[in-house]
């Protein structure tokens, strides 16, 4: 028997492994019923893989088994991969079995489409109903949406999972149709939609009466794969934010695309993955959403790529040299959240310090700031008077001349002659 | 300048405080007794730790601090550094000498001291929450021998009690030579004598029979969920930094 689960798990694991999502923060599930499992509002990252990705859910596919034929897809029907699926006892079991050993936060369950959405939807829902109910289960259970489940079946998981997500898989309607001609985008707006109102609608609720109970409390997220189709950064960013915007996502997450088959419309086998356009993409996330960037700013008809040697905030600042220097000890914290080598822990800092008199360069370094990048860019009690402006080029140099990019393998400076 | 000579306790450390407010002999240093090296050209002072005094100061604290500020000083504490004792007796000194407020001063540098030391002991008991792993032994507990940086067993207690409340555990830390121990009602402190040679993962003789397949399976799942096209050893290591690695069943041979 232990062969078979072996084998099984080693097949839907590997199916699943593409899904990106793997936060388990947001939770709100108390183990009030003497269970199992205790939510952490930040999340636990358990483990992390040997490319460098967290481990925090036991994250699998009930099966592989699949009707669509989506040419990005490892599991698409016309594949030729071994097949798996397990039964309810068996997931419940392994997520059972793996917390209490304190190796996972929780299950990430999805499935390929096998005979239809219902039916598939409505497996899952018997695996979350059995641990919630009969296993007394509070950990952490992100729950995928299938496409074209019913209204009902979606309602009553979100009464059971604590995020919900389905995957956009391609940034625009046309790459989507290129590679998945049966699927549209059209598919997936409208079950997200329908889990955002219901959750606006249960908070509603429970603002009237204490026991509604709660619905998707750690919200919904998306995925789209980058680099499997040619649109722009621009037009992946500006599809990224309407999904924030229309369906208060709490992630999107953008998968550099890992070539898995021969498929002409698609980059060719042993392409490298993009991993630095997918890490300039998180980071034009991150400025989107904490720190007061509108996407427009960021990238627009002028830049519809983002630099791929330098990140998008220095990018940003070299373009709009009219708004520096920022002096540190009278700027808005907004202003100075904008700031190259200033982060959110540094800015909250600087504005709680310089009550206390006039902020000095080394009490900067120490608080935490990247001075040496932050220097072109700010005035504080100390700075060394500077005659010269220098243009946005000359500044880049300064700081990629004195930092060294992760990416860049080996030193490809000139050598020198004399 | 004056030697300060403490037990190396939270009440210690606060009489400390009590005693330089009474006598106010300028700038002091402080050590605790097992450091102290008595030198001819220094007067020494002896704290007596007293609950009394100790109390008083640390219900001045709490009138003058936040929550998240008593929470920040008890983690320094637990680092059981000297650096971080006189940190924090000198911040002490100046929460009790500056106007309310003053703890938001991150140009202080006692100030940024506490609150860096305290990230970093908050750090590492996060990281204990995540790399703990338990094993099921034959006699039904769940069982995991740690050795952290610092003394973070009382942060942890509560999260592993909140959430593996229907199973019985132990974590040990077997540096500092206690442990917790929870039979499904509360958490004992415990000390224990071992005749196992890994204290931190018991050999496989005093384990359940299903321990061995839920540790296969696991070895498994980490191996497939791995993208080997993505392989970035460093960040992997820069996550979870060799020392911990003797915790986790998924790196074992």
């Amino acid at each position: 028997m232990s062969e078979r689960i072996r084998e099984k798990l080693n097949i839907l694991a590997d199916a699943a492994k593409y899904d990106v999502s793997c936060s388990s923060s947001g939770g709100t599930r108390k183990n009030d019923n003497k269970g199992l499992g205790d939510s952490h509002a930040s999340g636990i990252c358990h483990t992390y893989t040997e490319d460098g990705r967290c481990v925090s859910l036991l994250k699998i596919l009930l099966t592989n088994h699949c009707i669509f034929d989506c040419a990005y897809c490892v599991s698409r029907k016309s594949n030729d991969i071994e097949r798996a699926a397990f039964t309810v006892e068996e997931v419940v079991e392994l997520t059972m079995n793996f917390y209490r050993r304190n190796y996972i936060e929780g299950l990430f369950l999805s499935s390929g489409i096998f005979k239809n959405a219902d039916f598939t939807m409505e497996r899952l829902l018997r695996v979350v109903k059995k641990l919630r109910l009969e296993e007394r289960f509070n950990g952490y259970i992100h729950l995928k949406t299938i496409p074209g489940a019913s209204d009902e079946l979606i309602r009553e998981a979100g009464m059971y999972a604590d995020r919900m997500s389905i995957n956009l898989e391609m940034p625009t309607e046309s790459g989507l149709k290129l590679l998945a001609p049966d699927k549209s985008h059209q598919d997936v707006i409208k079950p997200l939609g329908f889990v955002q109102n219901q959750i606006v609608q249960f908070k509603e609720e429970r603002k009237l009466i204490r026991s509604v109970p709660k619905f998707v409390p750690a919200g919904q997220s998306t995925q789209m794969v980058i680099g499997a189709t040619p649109e722009t950064d621009k037009d992946i960013m500006h599809t990224a934010d309407a999904f924030y915007r229309n369906f208060s996502l709490k992630r999107v997450y953008y998968s550099g695309y890992i070539p898995i088959s021969n498929d002409s419309r698609m980059p060719i086998l042993g392409t490298q993955p993009p991993l630095i356009r997918e890490n300039r993409l998180y980071q034009t996330d991150w400025l989107m959403r904490f720190y007061g960037f509108h996407v427009n700013e960021l990238l627009n008809d002028a830049n519809p790529h983002l630099d791929i040697d330098i990140d998008p905030k220095l990018s940003w600042a070299l373009r709009n040299l009219q708004h520096f220097p920022v002096d540190i000890n009278v700027a808005a914290y907004k202003v100075i959240l904008r700031v190259p080598g200033i982060g959110v822990g540094s800015a909250k800092k600087i504005v709680q310090a310089r009550k206390f008199g006039r902020l000095r360069i080394d009490q900067l370094q120490k608080i935490g700031v990247a001075y040496n990048r932050a220097k072109h860019f700010i005035k504080c009690a100390d700075s060394p008077y500077q005659l010269k402006d220098y243009q946005s080029t000359q500044i880049k140099s300064f700081i990629l001349a004195e930092s060294q990019s992760k990416y860049i393998k080996h030193d490809t400076s000139q050598l020198i002659l004399f | 300048m004056q030697i300060y000579v403490f037990d190396g306790s939270l009440e210690g450390l606060l009489c400390a405080v009590f005693e330089w407010f009474e006598r106010k002999p300028g700038q002091i240093q402080l050590v605790t007794k097992n450091d102290f090296q008595p030198d001819a050209f220094t007067a020494h002072l002896d704290i007596l730790p007293e609950a009394g005094k100790a109390d008083r100061v640390w219900k001045g604290l709490q009138s003058r601090l936040p929550k998240g500020w008593m929470r920040r000083f008890y983690c320094t504490y637990l680092s059981e550094s000297p650096e971080a004792y006189t940190a924090l007796f000198e911040f002490t000194c100046y929460i009790f000498s500056a106007e309310p407020g003053a703890e938001n001063n991150y140009g202080n540098p006692h100030v940024l001291a506490v609150s860096k030391t305290a990230i970093k002991v908050e750090r590492e008991k996060h990281r204990m929450e995540a790399f703990i792993r338990f094993q099921h032994t034959a006699d039904g507990i769940f069982y995991c021998g740690i050795d952290p940086d610092f003394n973070v067993l009382p942060l942890i207690m509560s999260h592993f009690k909140n959430r593996y409340a229907d199973q019985q555990w132990i974590i040990y830390d077997i540096n500092r030579k206690y442990g917790l121990y929870y039979n499904l009602e509360k958490v004992e402190e415990i000390k224990m004598d071992f005749n196992e040679p890994n204290m931190l993962r018991p050999s496989s003789g005093s384990l359940s029979d299903k321990e061995e397949l839920y540790t296969v399976l696991w070895k498994d799942y980490f191996k497939s969920a791995n993208i080997v096209a993505r392989k970035n050893t460093k960040l992997h290591v820069q996550h979870v930094p060799k020392r911990y690695w003797k915790y986790l069943t998924e790196k074992q041979q």
